[in-house]
């Protein structure tokens, strides 16, 4: 079995991830948190990347946070991509995941603000 | 004031692999499947509900959720509570009888927070999974994964949550069990009974409309939500959070996701209301202690992951 190396850009950290492996899964296993982790199953959009080079390939993903163009352009969710070489990769959130910063947060931070 | 509105019926839930998504609900929750259809869709039920089906999976392109609906008294109520829907300023959709398997007609309309909920009056009786009504054993004993005992409720991300109160409080006759006010006093967070129960839907303030955070799931006890976590591990489900317990409502809990990224929970206990129960409230600044009673801080996770 290979293993494949990938490196986070903004991060600068690196990890091995196994042939059949999912990236995020990978980078869990390795004790990281360059990518974002939410639920795993091609759903959420939080762990989205851009692969800057390497070859690869996909499980099922929501179309509402990786579009076909978008996957066309690289991006993925890490945590349905299967490395077939070294990866270089970006976080990318998905716009719709980074609009989960929710009422309830802001009123915290609002609170938060109160107390200063 | 009640309205006739009964429970929550069904949920529909889109998923991207469907036979991945059969085996979570089926061997990991425990559910049965009771049906499917000509466009795809698969009918399941938990053991203890006395309706077909309670969770309809369809496969679709990006995971969420369809609609939830709940059950009405009867036909007259099911026509009176649609001139009221329409009367708050909503427009309706009619489905007919059988566009679901062995539903009745139902009527859709979009709620000020996004999500599209319906009403219904007949469904098939089916009785309860694998007890009889007449002298019945206390629980079926070819049960698998959670054995989860019911659908209970779901947790909806959304915004407009003061004109969504008015929708579920003044038409359709829920009250309000829970509540998490901000320090200027909004309602960032609504948790609505139609029962005893300490929900039947929940609502919490979203920027964007129409997102699903949890289908829940109820199982007896402290002890089976251990089991179900053991199950999590077992079968390598991806796991959000617990087991633990709420602030809110109380409940002994797990937060899990299925295949496709929705999140489910199992959960037991926490506390009942009635009607002339006053609301209780959290205050938003200790709303780590309202979500998750034992950590007592925030989970950016439960926030922010949602499909």
């Amino acid at each position: 079995m290979s293993d494949y190396v990938i490196t986070e850009q903004h991060s600068q950290q690196s990890f091995t991830c196994h042939q059949d492996e999912f990236v995020l899964k990978a980078m869990e296993s390795n004790g990281l948190r360059s990518i974002a982790v939410g639920c795993r199953g091609g759903g959420c959009g939080v762990c989205r990347v851009k692969v800057i080079s390497g070859s690869y390939e996909c499980g099922r993903m929501s179309k509402a946070q990786v579009s076909t163009e978008q996957q066309q352009q690289g991006y993925a969710l890490a945590c349905r991509l299967k490395p077939t070489s070294d990866l270089l990769i970006e976080c990318s959130p998905s716009p719709l995941a980074i609009n989960g910063i929710t009422g309830v947060t802001k009123a915290k931070q609002k609170h938060t603000e109160v107390i200063k | 004031m009640r309205k006739g509105v009964l429970r929550p019926g069904h949920i529909q839930l889109r998923v991207l692999d469907l036979e991945a998504s059969i085996k979570h609900y089926v061997e990991l929750l425990g559910l049965h499947e009771t049906d499917r259809d000509e466009q795809g869709r698969v009918y399941l039920k938990a053991w203890s509900e006395v309706d077909k089906f309670s969770l309809v999976l369809r496969e679709a392109d990006e995971p969420g959720m369809d609609f939830m609906a709940f059950k009405v008294v009867d036909e007259s109520t099911l026509a009176s509570l649609t001139a009221d829907i329409e009367a708050f300023g909503l427009e309706v959709t009619h489905k007919e009888a059988g566009d679901l398997k062995d539903c009745g007609r139902r009527v859709q309309f979009t709620a000020p927070s996004g999500h599209v909920f319906e009403l219904y009056a007949e469904k098939a009786y089916t009785g309860k999974w694998g007890v009889e009504e007449t002298n019945p054993e206390a629980w079926p004993r070819a049960l698998r994964g959670m054995k989860a005992v019911r659908f209970d409720h779901c947790l909806l991300y959304g915004d407009e949550l003061a004109k969504t109160y008015d929708l579920f409080v003044d038409v359709l006759g829920f009250y309000l069990a829970e509540q998490v006010l901000d320090p200027d006093g909004n309602r960032i967070a609504q948790f609505l009974t139609l029962s005893m129960k300490a929900h039947d839907i929940a609502f919490i303030q979203h920027e964007e409309k129409a997102k699903f955070h949890h289908a829940s799931f109820y199982l007896e006890t402290w002890e089976d939500i251990l089991r179900a976590a053991d199950l999590i591990s077992m079968t390598n489900t991806s796991l959000d959070i617990g087991p633990t317990r709420h602030g809110i409502t109380h409940g002994k809990t797990i937060y899990f996701f299925d295949p496709s990224g929705n999140r489910n929970e199992v959960f037991a206990g926490g506390d009942y209301m009635y009607p002339d129960h006053n609301p209780i409230t959290w205050k938003a600044e200790d709303l780590g202690k309202a979500i998750f009673y034992h950590d007592r801080v925030l989970n950016e996770r439960f926030l922010t992951v949602l499909t």
